[in-house]
């Protein structure tokens, strides 16, 4: 896990106004490493609904609490060729993630709530959770389209 | 720092809310207390929601368009949107919800009997 080349670390804090300076942030990275307008929107939505569970979820609310976010640019395996992509890893130090609560709600009921994992597992290619040393760590990652390699810093 | 600006233009038996901004977990309480205050106490039969200016909306925004919704079917009002961005409409797509809301394309549409 999280090898590759570091592109971006944030420092943050459990705060629900940091949600837009984050996503500003990370809309102008994915379209610096090549992605589309959909896929930035994807990848911007995706890493919203992560930090949005960590502040009320892991944190239930919390104000001021640490979170880590890095953001790297790495080469992975997808259909027996090299890709390019750019992978998330976000990490706090809040209540284990209970794995039970993760698998998102039906969609066919019309309530509100539940629908943040939904959205990450449909924006990324890889979304993985692990409890590491008291910290929370989601690893997400998003691949170039094969057509788009060479484009980017 | 607020990312969203939410203003109302009440007409005869309708209100109009024309949002602008970002709707996230920062917001949307902004969203859903207007929301549903146009439909439980001020008893609107019919909201309509502007969101033209609309650049961003998360799960929680969706969530309190779905509890407006929810509202407004047990009160016998109507909840309309309007306005539709690219971004907006994807999320919605993306949580099965775009054909649950009455959605038109253009405020003549929404305020039309």
């Amino acid at each position: 896990m999280s090898q590759g080349r570091l592109l971006l670390k944030l420092e943050l804090c459990s705060n629900a106004e940091m949600l837009s300076v984050v996503r500003h942030a990370l809309g102008q990275l994915a379209e610096i490493e090549g992605f589309s307008s959909a896929e930035c929107r994807a990848v911007v939505l995706a890493v919203d609904e992560a930090l949005t569970n960590i502040i009320r979820h892991a944190y239930s609310g919390e104000e001021g609490r640490p979170i880590q976010v890095s953001f790297r640019r790495i080469e992975a395996p997808q259909d027996g060729r090299q890709r390019r992509g750019l992978e998330i890893v976000l990490e706090d130090r809040g209540k284990k993630v209970d794995q039970a609560t993760l698998c998102g709600r039906c969609l066919e009921e019309v309530r509100p709530g539940g629908l943040g994992l939904h959205f990450i597992k449909e924006c990324m290619d890889t979304v993985e959770f692990r409890r590491k040393v008291g910290k929370n760590q989601l690893r997400l990652v998003k691949l170039l389209d094969v057509a788009k390699l060479g484009k980017g810093a | 720092m607020k990312t969203v600006k939410i203003s109302a233009r009440r007409l005869d038996k309708m209100t109009i809310f024309d949002i602008s901004g970002d709707v996230d977990l920062a917001t949307s309480p902004e969203l859903r207390k207007a929301l549903l205050s146009e439909l439980r106490e001020a008893r609107m039969p019919r909201v309509i929601l502007n969101l033209k200016a609309v650049r961003y909306v998360d799960s929680s925004g969706v969530a309190s368009l779905v509890e407006g919704l929810k509202v407004s079917r047990d009160l016998g009002a109507r909840l309309i949107l309007y306005g539709l961005s690219t971004s907006v409409r994807e999320v919605l797509q993306l949580s099965r919800l775009l054909k649950i809301f009455e959605i038109c394309e253009s405020e003549e549409q929404a305020v039309s009997p």
